[in-house]
């Protein structure tokens, strides 16, 4: 069934000392789908993305993404048995993401992400934040700085697409006019949008967003749901979303995940998820009986 | 209505007035503390060779009037000018002083480069060829030396963040180089250069291995300890580096293989000159300068580059960087070989210049003296460390001859004494005038539209 998977997380387990901070979690996001990860403070949705992005390493579990088509999984039993981290075959791969250091899950795997509180280079413009986000392909053309010292003209041809692939980002953000401003003097809706932007420029096939509407008011949201569903229809990255903001996730997500206390509580469609009592429960903090109860009463 | 406000003196005003007489009183009664067993009383012999107290309250008295004198002043004019400043500059009179310092900047900078090439000329013509050999030698080349040591350290602390106590240890292990390797081998000063740079590259990523996981102070730490390890290295491995004593005999450099000496085959005659010193001065002046401004090419260069960027980006979020993809560990190592190397070069030509070295030229004071050039000049900015250098390292050495504030003071007054306490004093200004440094802003590496310079307060200060 899971077969158009792009990331599959499998008996995930991140133990913190005693605490349990995500227990035996599985779940997949599909191709080219927007699937939200949601639930209660504390529940363990940014302790998932740093296990699924390499910054924490998973006490258990398996965390693979492929690229390509989806006869790449049939390597994934033989690649879990091997020591190597990811495997090359045909013009897709497979990757085991626990088994990789941050940089790398972005450099090799192509995920990229945002973070819950925003983390922009604030003394860099705007401008350079997007450069950044472009450092691996930059450096390659750079020859690995020895030519870039030189000042060779391919290196200048390759900053020059940089500087492009930028301005078309800071087109689509609606940030051209302060590409050269600090990214630390834009309002908070900004860097919330530039961040996913500069996530965007390393070419992602997965990108994991960190709660983007936190703090953004109604307006930004929806300029906010009109970004990331761009992102999904015109450039074909799959996303993977944490957010409390309903009106984002309900409209937007193709598929819900919804953790409480570090368990998976309910998988489905927003439609299933809305309508699934655990869920209420959780959110609203009270027993499924009396849920059920309450619902009854109002006559759903 | 509007009577009340304008007639009355403002509570306001007489708040302050109070406030600023009670913080004097405070003051004064506080330097009497402090004063009174110090200044107040005072132990002579009389001519019974027996000791009498003697009371100085005329003294005592001064020292509090000063005191009371300076707080009044502080808190009734400086402190309200500062906040009618503060105000102002909220009111936007800013940004015709940037404009005008932007374009101070843009000439600066030839200025400075030509002004360096000539200073040797101005030099001559003003204090003669004896004269000169003083200020070519004792006050550029040894500012030169830390402008370009102070940039070395800038790449690792203003652009990467890295706060590094130890610098002088790369600066000692390029004059080591060069001079066992040139006593050994007898390879010329070209060669070694280079070679001394390669060397102290591969001790700062030795260095950098064990601190790849270490911020902030505990990388200052273990940085200072290594550049102490590298010191008693050099004192203690006596078979190797003849310890305390150190290494005299340096081969000096030579013009292309001319030497620089008053034989048939030196500088001189075969040029058809007539013998001086100061040729030698001359060529070594130029070296360096040519080493310096080498140094401040590479650096603009790698700013404007991938590496450049991911250093600067490291110092303003590590975290944010490995979510990029970038290899921070890479990135460290680069900056911190990057940083060895041009104080391999500095080393490798001090050794060549002063032909004698000990691991007295390499304490901790020589670290924290570079360190204070890049904090004091603006972390990143290279104009700014320049400037720094100029003014800690020059200033030193002009105060070594001031003989007129022997007038001042009486010929008892020895101002090279006095040195470091000026020099602790003029530090301790500027941190309260200019708190991130001279040159604060940041230039960014590259622009869509406008290049406008970044706000000192977005940048992050390196500390690791
Ligand atoms: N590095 C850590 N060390 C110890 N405990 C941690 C660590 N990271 C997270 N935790 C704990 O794990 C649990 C889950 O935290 P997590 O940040 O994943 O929650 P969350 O779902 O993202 O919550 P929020 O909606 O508030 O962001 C919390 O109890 C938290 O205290
Ligand atoms: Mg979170």
């Amino acid at each position: 069934m899971s077969s158009d998977a792009i990331l599959r997380v499998e008996h995930l387990t991140m133990r913190f000392g005693g605490l349990v901070a995500v227990h035996d979690l599985s779940f997949t996001a599909k191709k080219g789908e927007i699937t939200a990860l949601i639930g209660p403070n504390g529940a363990g949705k940014t302790t998932v993305f740093n296990c699924i992005t390499g910054f924490y390493k998973p006490s258990e579990g398996r965390v693979a993404l492929r690229h390509g088509d989806s006869a790449q999984w049939d390597q994934l039993e033989s690649l879990t048995a091997s020591s190597l981290r990811s495997r090359m075959h045909g013009d897709g791969a497979l990757f085991l993401l626990e088994r990789m250091p941050d940089y790398l899950v972005t450099q090799k795997a192509r995920v990229a992400r945002t973070f819950q509180n925003i983390r922009l280079f604030r003394g860099m413009t705007v401008l350079e934040n997007l450069l950044v986000a472009q450092h691996n392909s930059l450096m390659v053309a750079s020859g690995f700085t020895l030519f870039g010292v030189l000042g060779l003209p391919n290196y200048a041809r390759a900053e020059h697409a940089a500087v492009d692939k930028a301005a078309m980002w800071l087109e689509k953000i609606n940030l051209t006019d302060r590409a050269d401003d600090p990214a630390g003097d834009l309002p908070y809706g900004a860097q919330r949008r530039l961040e996913i932007a500069r996530a965007m420029c390393t070419d992602p096939v997965l990108l994991c967003l960190d709660e983007p509407a936190a703090g953004l008011n109604p307006r930004e949201s929806a300029e906010l749901n009109d970004l990331l569903l761009s992102i999904k229809n015109e450039i074909k990255t799959s996303v993977l979303l944490i957010e409390h903001d309903m009106s984002v996730v309900m409209q937007i997500s193709d598929h819900v995940i919804v953790l409480d206390y570090g368990t998976k509580i309910s998988d489905g469609t927003r439609d299933q998820v809305r309508n699934d009592p655990k869920v209420i429960a959780a959110y609203l903090g009270v027993d499924e009986d009396e849920v059920a109860k309450a619902e009854a009463e109002v006559g759903l | 209505m509007a009577v009340t406000s304008t007639d009355s003196p403002t509570p306001g005003g007489r708040a302050d007035l109070l406030r600023a007489c009670r913080d004097a009183a405070i003051a004064g009664l506080v330097t009497l503390g402090m004063m009174l067993p110090l200044i107040g009383f005072r132990t002579v012999q009389n001519i019974n060779n027996e000791l009498v107290l003697e009371t100085r309250p005329g003294l005592l008295l001064t020292m509090i009037l000063i005191v009371v004198a300076g707080s009044l002043v502080i808190s009734l004019v400086i402190r309200p000018w500062r906040q009618r400043k503060a105000a102002a500059h909220v009111a936007g009179e800013s940004v015709q002083r940037a404009h005008v310092r932007a374009t101070i900047a843009k000439y600066l900078t030839p200025f400075a480069i030509g002004f360096v090439l000539v200073y040797p000329i101005l030099s001559i013509v003003f204090a003669g060829w004896q004269g000169s050999v003083k200020w070519v030698d004792n006050f550029g080349i040894q500012v030169l030396i830390y402008v370009m040591l102070g940039w070395g350290l800038n790449i690792v602390v203003g652009l990467a963040g890295l706060l590094d106590l130890g610098y002088v240890a790369f600066y000692a292990v390029g004059a080591y180089s060069y001079a066992l390797l040139a006593k050994e081998f007898g390879l010329s000063f070209w060669i070694l250069l280079p070679l001394a740079g390669c060397l102290s590259a591969f001790w700062g990523i030795l260095l950098g291995f064990p601190v790849l996981r270490l911020r902030g102070d505990y990388l200052a730490i273990v940085t200072l300890a290594f550049g102490e390890i590298i010191r008693l290295v050099l004192i203690n491995w006596v078979s190797f580096t003849n310890g305390y004593a150190g290494i005299s005999g340096i081969p000096r450099p030579t013009f292309f293989g001319i030497p620089f000496n008053a034989n048939d085959d030196g500088f001189a005659a075969v040029f058809g000159l007539e013998f001086t010193p100061m040729y030698r001065t001359l060529f070594l002046y130029y070296v360096i300068v040519g080493l310096a401004l080498l140094t401040a090419f590479v650096t603009l260069r790698l700013r404007k580059l991938p590496v450049g960027r991911a250093w600067e980006a490291l110092r303003e979020d590590e975290i944010a960087c490995r979510s990029l993809g970038v290899n921070t560990t890479n990135t460290k190592l680069t900056a911190f070989a990057m940083g060895a190397m041009f104080a391999g070069f500095a080393g490798s030509f001090f050794a060549a210049r002063q032909g004698f070295i000990s691991p007295e030229s390499f304490t901790f004071m020589e670290s924290a003296m570079i360190v204070a050039i890049v904090v004091l000049g603006g972390m990143g900015s290279m104009i700014g460390v320049a400037i720094a250098a100029v003014a800690m390292i020059g200033g030193t050495e002009i105060m070594r001859d001031m003989d007129f504030l022997k007038q001042i003071f009486g010929n008892s007054f020895d101002p090279t004494q006095y040195r470091m306490l000026l020099f602790g004093l003029a530090m301790v200004l500027i941190m309260i005038w200019k708190p991130r440094g001279l040159i604060s802003t940041r230039e960014p590496s590259t622009f869509l539209k406008e290049r406008k310079t970044v706000a000192a307060s977005f940048v992050k200060e390196g500390r690791g």
